[in-house]
């Protein structure tokens, strides 16, 4: 069973009739094709307007749909000759952080991103996508190999965050961050960052600095969680929906801050009801901005990049 | 030193149920021990308990007068503030809240100065103006602080303690772990040193950016340093956490900090080490 939003109910009970009526018809040979063809303009008009007008707290929910295509997807319907590699070469392989290389219309590649499950057995095994250090230092490894071979980089990115444990704290969550941060900074290759679903904080930004920041129409990327927020702040996790709002965490609200530089449409109802044409806007995208960095010398992209960080925040006085 | 002083110390009986009224600023209670303690007699004592080598936290301007040399310190970018980007509720009353209790414009008070004669860039950090917390002042200060060491040829030497990013600043605060990182690259080109002296508590967004990243990464005993704060782990985990966990002595033990340095030993520490890096001092004690 697909899970259905709220927001969703009334379109997804309009497009279920249809395919009632429509396998009715069919058995009893009557022609509702009008009936049908009211009811599809009613239902996508009703998703339409729904979707104009989502909240920051709706936006959220569909970041973090069950249903929606994660790395592995997009790696599987992007990538061609892809090949997983596992392993930091220090403490052990992170299920819950993917790597590789593989081919995007042709050129070698490396991809880096966050793994999700799609039930509770595979969220169990990958951790929910919440990457230990040993994760974080996989795809760092995986970032400096990319950088000897001269091939770009693209990240996915899709966690609640970085996992918070003694296992994690023991083996240096913060270090391993900040070393990803640093070192990404200053790869001397192409880096992409695609926000897929969820942003989660520290734990998304580990993978996610780069030349261009890309966020799908109904990601999220934050500080903290809007739970977290309105627990700590107003003592109440209730509150989600107002911390959401206040925490500009939208993809079209982190463009009009300046934090990333592109939304990335997704077919209308969102990703998760249409995998295939998200894959392919993504890709689109994804060949747009690697052909606009392809030309730049290492020396040039490196320097634009921290000039581009450099002003984030960038205070006068 | 007059050790006389301190040589018959006054003990003070309090019952634990009894909630004794102690005059603010003359008396304070060790967090750690419960050891009552005259106020002066701790500031003395670099604000060490006597009894149990607690460090209490510093403001800003403790740090610095028991970091560097006296007069030595010029103050940059004192009036840089940030706005309150997000439009976010009730920030601006939180800042000017923390601003009349503190006395500072924010969280990060930085400049240049001098230690036994050794001339640094210093950042130090104070966790009573909204917890020390990084927002686009904090990041746009130790990034400055960066470029004029770098300008200057000068070490950094930067005192950390924070809760993280700060919330109410959302993603422009994230990103200035990534900004802040960034920046210490500025200091590995150039072949410039940086020491980061992890404070209680260090922990957040701000751990997992520049504190981390220090060529020498040294800590104050018992400081709180991690990434996630011990209480949310409990909570996630329904776990007691092991005794010193997350303490600088345990960052120690699993070789994510350089050294544990006491309070009456960091002055000394750090000129050893800004020496050994280079910096002709002309009075450094033997000691």
């Amino acid at each position: 069973m697909p899970t259905v939003l709220d927001f969703e109910r009334p379109f997804v009970e309009l497009e279920n009739k249809i395919v009632e009526l429509t396998s009715f018809s069919r058995e009893r040979e009557l022609d509702l094709s009008d009936e049908i063809e009211n009811l599809s303009r009613r239902a996508n008009e009703l998703k339409r307007s729904i979707f104009e007008h989502l909240t920051p707290a709706q936006k959220v929910q569909l970041a973090r749909h069950p249903d929606r295509p994660g790395t592995e997807d997009y790696v599987r319907m992007l990538f061609q000759d892809f090949v997983e590699l596992h392993g930091d070469r220090s403490y052990g392989d992170d299920p819950a952080v993917l790597g590789g290389i593989g081919r995007f219309d042709g050129q070698a590649v490396t991809v880096v991103g966050h793994l999700k499950g799609r039930d509770t057995m595979t969220n169990l095994s990958r951790n929910f996508g919440m990457a230990h250090p040993e994760g974080l230092r996989k795809a760092l490894r995986l970032m400096l190999q990319a950088e000897k071979f001269g091939r770009p980089v693209i990240s996915l990115i899709d966690t609640p965050g970085a996992h918070c444990g003694i296992g994690a704290e023991e083996r240096g969550q913060s270090q391993a961050i900040a070393q990803n941060l640093l070192r990404m900074s200053a790869l001397r290759v192409p880096i992409i960052v695609v926000v897929i679903g969820e942003g989660g904080s520290g734990g998304a930004l580990a993978l996610g600095v780069g030349d261009r920041i890309l966020m799908q129409e109904h990601s999220i990327f934050s500080v903290i969680s809007p739970e977290g927020c309105a627990s700590i702040l107003w003592k109440d996790a209730s509150r989600a929906r107002e911390a959401a709002e206040a925490l500009k965490l939208t993809a079209q609200d982190l463009l009009s801050l300046g934090i990333i530089d592109e939304v990335v449409p997704e077919p209308l109802g969102g990703a998760h009801r249409d995998p295939e044409t998200a894959g392919n806007l993504l890709r689109e995208a994804l060949a747009r901005q690697l052909a606009a960095l392809k030309d730049l010398p290492p020396g040039e992209l490196v320097q634009r990049r921290y000039a581009k960080l450099r002003e984030m925040g960038r205070l006068e006085g | 030193m007059v050790l006389d002083l301190f040589k018959k110390p006054k003990y003070v009986t309090v019952h634990r149920d009894e909630k004794k009224e102690i005059p603010e600023g003359l008396w304070v209670k060790c967090p750690q021990c419960g050891e009552i303690l005259y106020n002066k007699d701790i500031a003395k004592n670099l604000k060490v308990c006597r009894k149990c080598e607690y460090h209490f936290r510093l403001s800003a301007a403790e740090r610095l007068s028991f970091t560097l040399d006296d007069g030595s310190f010029v103050e940059d970018d004192a009036n840089l503030v940030a706005d309150n980007p997000l439009d976010f509720p009730g920030y601006p009353e939180k800042l000017t809240e923390a601003r009349q209790t503190t006395g500072l414009s924010e969280a990060m008070v930085s400049g240049e100065g001098s230690i036994l004669g050794c001339r640094i860039v210093i950042c130090v950090m104070d966790p009573r103006f909204i917890m020390a917390s990084m927002g686009a002042a904090v990041g746009e200060k130790f990034v400055r602080a960066v470029e004029k060491a770098v300008e200057r040829r000068l070490p950094l030497v930067v005192f950390v303690a924070s809760g993280g990013a700060r919330m109410q600043e959302g993603m422009v605060a994230l990103v200035q772990m990534a900004k802040t990182a960034a920046a210490v690259k500025l200091l590995d080109d150039a072949g410039l040193l940086y020491v980061s002296v992890l404070t209680d508590p260090t922990t957040g967004g701000v751990s997992a950016s520049f504190a981390m990243l220090g060529d020498i990464i040294l800590a104050e005993p018992g400081a709180l340093i991690g990434f996630t704060g011990p209480r949310v782990i409990e909570q996630t985990i329904r776990q007691k956490l092991p005794d010193g966990f997350q303490r600088a002595e345990f960052l120690q033990q699993h070789g994510m900090i350089d050294l544990v340095v006491p309070r009456s030993r960091m002055r000394e520490t750090l000129a050893r080490i800004l020496m050994l890096h280079g910096c002709e001092s002309e009075n450094v004690s033997n000691s």
